[in-house]
């Protein structure tokens, strides 16, 4: 009879809980891990000069341009932006600004 | 049926992995392992085992082909020496913290430098905090038996270790003796089919292995391997009692030679045993109560038993084939003496380097460290604690 792996990625679970070696039995999980604190500069969306270009979101190294289910981006997803600012040198509008965090 | 052979101990291993007809073995040859991955070329060349050879081109790269056959859910075997080990270093490390129980022939030979490729042990004793098993044998029955036996223990769901199976460089490696083996159906039903619970070729349920493991994870997976290495003192002792009732041949954490009534004894690892089993037996013969423990498991160490095999003796000499550079005595030693520390207080303990780069070890060299013993347990006094048999003073 095999063991079933449990995913245990939660930040309060105990050794004897976790899986063997570090093995992740879950797809997307990268998702769970906030890398956010990371940052020491932060992107600033200025909605009004904004065309919808979608030139930011293809080169964000992350995903963190959300875009919606009409094809549009949304505001930032600052549990995992690391404000490398590759958003703001791409923007031909100067639609993203990057500001102190 | 067992039958009668007469092998060197690397041929004995390397028929042995015949006989498991491991999925993978990824091998560099180096002196004195170098026959194991030969001699099973040569059973893959010759269609007698199904196994997938990888010829690889350093060390590293054999452990890393291990690991990444053994995750995707291949019984996996190598084989190396001294300064090879020492290449699969940062390997070692990842194989026992992913808990793949990759299987290693470790031919002990005296690590560089100076260039020596002749026998001690400060190959495997400097990979006693990898995180391995570790089974040392005295002959090249043991090499066998304990190989055998390895592919077992390290496989086991509470274990999920790798171990290796450690024998001296050409005292066992290259020596032919005679050996009784067990029949091919025997093994293959011994070792059984690699059954894991997850690995990467089950397209059912996908995993990935190795991710990074940040401040928040590390310390939890660090404290759930050094319970693999608790529970394997159990699983070591099962596969052992599973292991007698198919040969009759009985294996524990280490043996115990005449130690019943002894009052002065040695520890010692490997080819060195049988010589010193000889020096016991005169004594004996003479009526001097000598007695000898021969480690065969040395990682995990066996603390709480080796306590109790020795806390009638009155003095005791630790050897050490391989020197700690602490300017505290050998890796044995302080492993027996902190197994004693608060245990057994009363023993007078005392260590000796001997063997280094291959130095021949004489029964007169160990007659005269039981002399020593004996004065010990008579003065009471114990006098230097750190010290050295064979070396031109």
């Amino acid at each position: 009879m095999r063991r079933k792996l449990k995913l245990s990625l939660d930040s309060d679970v105990t050794w004897k809980e976790i899986s063997p070696g570090g093995v992740i039995s879950e797809a997307g999980n990268a998702e769970k891990f906030k890398t956010g604190d990371w940052r020491s500069i932060r992107p600033v969306w200025i909605v009004e000069k904004c065309t919808q270009c979608m030139l930011c979101f293809p080169v964000c190294p992350d995903s963190s341009i959300p875009v919606d289910a009409e094809g549009k981006r949304t505001e930032f997803d600052f549990d995992h932006c690391k404000g490398c600012g590759v958003c703001a040198q791409v923007c031909p509008f100067d639609a993203i600004e990057m500001t102190e965090n | 049926m067992a039958k009668r052979d007469r092998l060197s101990g690397n041929e004995a291993v390397a028929v042995a992995m015949r006989q498991i007809n491991p999925d993978v073995v990824a091998a560099f040859p180096i002196t004195p392992s170098t026959e194991v991955p030969q001699y099973f070329a040569s059973f893959v060349a010759d269609g007698k085992v199904d196994t997938e050879f990888i010829p690889v081109e350093s060390e590293h790269s054999a452990m890393s082909a291990c690991i990444g056959a053994q995750a995707a859910g291949a019984r996996t075997i190598t084989a190396t020496s001294a300064n090879g080990l020492a290449l699969m270093w940062e390997m070692l490390y990842i194989a026992a913290s992913s808990r793949l129980p990759v299987t290693l022939a470790a031919v002990n030979r005296a690590l560089s430098g100076p260039i020596n490729i002749n026998n001690d042990h400060s190959d495997t004793m400097g990979a006693r905090d990898s995180g391995w098993i570790q089974l040392y044998g005295e002959n090249n029955q043991e090499a066998y038996d304990n190989l055998i036996q390895a592919v077992k223990i390290g496989e086991h769901p509470d274990v999920m270790l790798p171990v290796m199976d450690c024998y001296d460089g050409f005292i066992t490696s290259h020596a032919v003796e005679n050996i009784e083996l067990l029949e091919d159906d025997e093994v293959k039903a011994f070792v059984g089919e690699y059954n894991p619970d997850f690995y990467l070729n089950d397209r059912e349920n996908p995993i990935s292995v190795g991710p990074l493991d940040s401040v928040s994870h590390y310390f939890e997976h660090k404290r759930l391997q050094a319970e693999a290495m608790k529970n394997a003192k159990k699983v070591i002792l099962e596969v052992a009692a599973e292991f007698e009732k198919l040969t009759g041949r009985k294996y524990g954490l280490f043996e115990e030679y005449m130690m019943e009534d002894a009052e002065i004894a040695i520890v010692v690892i490997n080819s060195t045993a049988g010589t010193a089993k000889e020096v016991v037996k005169s004594l004996r013969a003479k009526g001097v109560k000598a007695g000898l423990i021969k480690i065969r498991v040395y990682r995990p160490f066996p603390v709480d038993e080796i306590v109790k095999a020795l806390k009638k003796v009155k003095a005791l000499a630790v050897l050490d084939k391989c020197d700690s550079f602490n300017a505290a005595g050998g890796p044995l030693f302080t492993d027996v003496t902190s197994a004693l520390y608060g245990r057994a207080d009363g023993i007078k303990v005392i260590n000796y380097i001997y063997g280094l780069g291959g130095r021949d070890v004489k029964t007169d060299d160990i007659e005269k460290v039981y002399e020593r013993l004996a004065d010990i347990a008579k003065t009471g006094s114990v006098g230097e604690i750190y010290n050295y048999f064979g070396v031109r003073e």
